[in-house]
């Protein structure tokens, strides 16, 4: 047999039926939805008298709309927020799928509870209306985003009808320098590739520093995959996956387990398998980054200046002076100058317990500069509470952060947190466009060390100053 | 589904690169639970300012492109989000073909559902056709669907690609669920061996 790679594998074991021209039938292991994008698709199940294929693989939790102070149980929702996540409550009810309401400590950010509860396991098919559903592929897992037609199909069919993608690797070679971090690596991966670089492909992350990363770490890297365009990103599960999954309430067990692992340990690619394009970076030379202008592919090192429109070529030229002018930067100025007044730890990117710790560590024991508004939103009830018990939480409480509960927040700006026009933010979550964290809202994207760093100087800061 | 056969309409020219979707439909317009009602705040950011007055030249509040049925635009339209809000919104400002060099994957797919058909050129050929599309309400560009071809409002024809299965849905107004469940014993089957092959799934 022809060496195969880890999508190769994963993909041969889901196909249903192919079709002369290469389009699948894909087989879904777990279908993970929210309230934002799947209302209109069970409306139309609803529509056409159709049922939920497998509602046991189906799973749903409210998080993009959520409020995330303490008064949200009682009605500090907004009209619509409420009418979105109502709808989902009963869609969820009707249909009989897996359910984490607002009032249940599992709630959370849907690619970090799915994780935590071990309903993502490696070699699965994983899909999620939303793009950053590629946060899954940390454990080996073909996990991404699709839209509300096909969650409506993916319910009633438990299949989606596809296309292979090419292969691509993204190899990380060597180790990280202290301070530097897994959002670092999928940061700077991006700003090699462009945000269209993996168009058509999927991106298998490989190479020694992945390897040395925890899981949390490995989900910040697939997470960014789609920004650099790519359909999903991968890693192939070790012992750090097994360890991760293990004992987790939906993991499998006892005789289940062993032949789940069996099969797990075939997951990788093989010697000599082919891949339609490759990247490589050197661990050692990545540093902390910063983004400077309102797409993923703006990163530059925490060292660098802010550049100028003439830096580019083509559609980008122009792209850059609107990025420029939206962020309010002068070309040249020194990305360290760069003042903020909002720091926003979170995200499905970086809401998990290590980012918390990352954070914490450069914190204990200090104040946030004065003015300074700085919150931390958990990536689950889960989270919230380990980190309370670990004392993370006091430290950021000192510390001068809002301790918040768990939800999407202020990565996207569809519940109360918001910035406002004009306001300059350090954010650990993935996305900088115009608008994205508020309507003017500036947005830089950082690791959760790199914002505490800002949080404490009320500018872009390397963290390798504090550490 | 609405059927796409071919379509002769006004082009409205957007040459930025990376329109992500949250500019196609800003976030706060996400909250409704109906497909349709979000044309008026296509591009809203861009097209409105704070006090919901037209930006007068924003390309679509201009006369000669407010019937707009086409977009000519930049590189890697529709990057970011997976929300199909993104098409709805085009779809219901009267967008029915959006042609670039490049297209964000699921976004590209997205489109497909909503009877919208997304062509992408060669860079030479989208300056061609964005150049047309300069021209304003008379330069009128022709999508044939059916024979894979734009014609230029003075007549220049470029051939382009479309997947076989996702042009035979689009011109006949297919909807895959129910395609897909006429092969409802495959998918049976399929699950019974992955039972056994995999069963602690
Ligand atoms: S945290 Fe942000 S990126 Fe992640 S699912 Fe929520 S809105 Fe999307």
């Amino acid at each position: 047999m022809s060496p195969k790679t880890l999508y190769d594998k994963i993909w041969d074991a889901h196909v249903v039926q192919q079709d002369d021209d290469g389009t699948c039938l894909l087989y879904i292991d777990r279908h993970l939805v929210h309230e934002v994008t799947s209302p209109q698709a069970f409306e139309g199940l609803r529509m056409s008298g159709r049922k939920v294929r497998a509602p046991e693989k189906t799973i749903a939790v409210p998080d993009h709309n959520v409020p995330t102070t303490a008064d949200r149980l009682q009605g500090g929702m907004n009209e619509e927020s409420r009418i979105q996540v109502e709808a989902l409550d009963r869609n969820a009810r009707e249909f009989g799928i897996h359910y984490y309401p607002v009032s249940d400590v599992r709630q959370g950010i849907v690619h970090i509870v799915g994780p935590e509860q071990g309903w993502t396991l490696p070699g699965m098919t994983v899909v999620c209306g939303d793009s950053h559903t590629a946060t899954h592929g940390a454990f080996g897992a073909l996990a991404h985003g699709i839209g509300t037609s096909e969650v409506e199909h993916v319910l009633a069919t438990q299949t989606l009808i596809q296309k292979k993608s090419k292969n691509m690797k993204v190899e990380i070679t060597g180790q990280l320098r202290p301070g530097v971090t897994a959002k670092d690596i999928t940061l700077a991966v991006i700003g090699a590739t462009g945000t269209a670089g993996g168009t058509g492909y999927v991106i298998e992350y490989c190479g020694e520093a992945i390897r040395s990363l925890s899981m949390e770490g490995r989900m910040t890297v697939c997470n960014m995959a789609i920004e650099g365009g790519a359909r999903a990103g991968l890693i192939a599960p070790d012992e750090t996956t097994f360890e991760y999954v293990k004992g987790r309430p939906h993991a499998p067990k006892g005789a289940q387990w062993e032949a789940a692992l069996t099969w797990w340990k075939t997951l990788y690619t093989d010697e000599g398998a082919h891949f339609d394009k490759v990247v490589t970076l050197k661990g050692e030379d990545i540093q902390p980054v910063v983004t400077w202008g309102t797409s993923p592919e703006d990163v530059l090192p925490i060292s660098a200046t802010v550049p100028a429109p003439e830096d580019f070529t083509g559609g980008k030229v122009d792209a850059a002076r609107r990025s420029l002018e939206y962020m309010g930067l002068t070309p040249g100025m020194k990305l360290t100058d760069i003042e903020i007044d909002t720091v926003f730890i979170g995200s499905c990117t970086n809401g998990r317990i290590e980012d918390l710790r990352a954070a914490a560590a450069i914190l204990k024991g200090k104040k946030i500069k004065d003015g300074m508004r700085a919150m931390v939103v958990p990536g689950s009830g889960l989270v919230r509470a380990q980190a309370e018990e670990e004392g993370l939480a006091d430290i950021f409480k000192e510390a001068g952060f809002e301790w918040r509960l768990a939800g999407c927040s202020m990565c996207l700006a569809m519940n109360p947190d918001q910035l406002a026009e004009g306001e300059r933010c350090a954010s650990t979550s993935n996305r900088n466009f115009e608008g994205r964290q508020g309507y003017k809202g500036r947005t830089h994207l950082v690791s959760p060390a790199m914002a505490a760093a800002a949080a404490l100087t009320g500018r872009l800061t390397d963290v390798r100053e504090l550490i | 589904m609405e059927k796409f056969e071919k379509l002769t309409g006004i082009a409205a020219p957007m040459p930025l690169v990376n329109i992500d979707t949250d500019m196609i439909i800003p976030k706060v317009f996400l909250k409704t639970i109906k497909r349709s009602g979000l044309g008026v705040n296509l591009f809203d950011e861009m097209r409105y300012d704070r006090e919901g007055n037209e930006i007068a030249d924003f390309v679509l509040n201009k006369p000669q492109y407010r019937e707009a049925e086409i977009l000519v635009a930049g590189d890697n339209f529709g990057c970011g989000s997976s929300r199909e809000h993104a098409p709805w919104a085009l779809k219901d400002f009267g967008i029915k073909a959006v042609i670039s060099t490049s297209f964000a994957d699921i976004f590209f797919n997205n489109c497909f559902k909503n009877g919208i058909l997304p062509i992408v050129l060669p860079a030479e050929q989208v300056e061609v056709l964005m150049k047309d599309a300069e021209k304003g309400a008379n330069a009128r560009m022709t999508v044939d669907l059916e024979n894979q071809e734009i014609t230029t409002s003075d007549g220049q024809v470029f051939a382009f690609e479309v997947d076989a299965f996702k042009k035979h849905c689009l011109l006949n107004g297919l909807d895959d669920i129910g395609l897909t469940l006429e092969k409802g014993a495959a998918i049976d089957s399929f699950e019974a061996q992955a039972a056994q092959a995999r069963p602690w799934i």
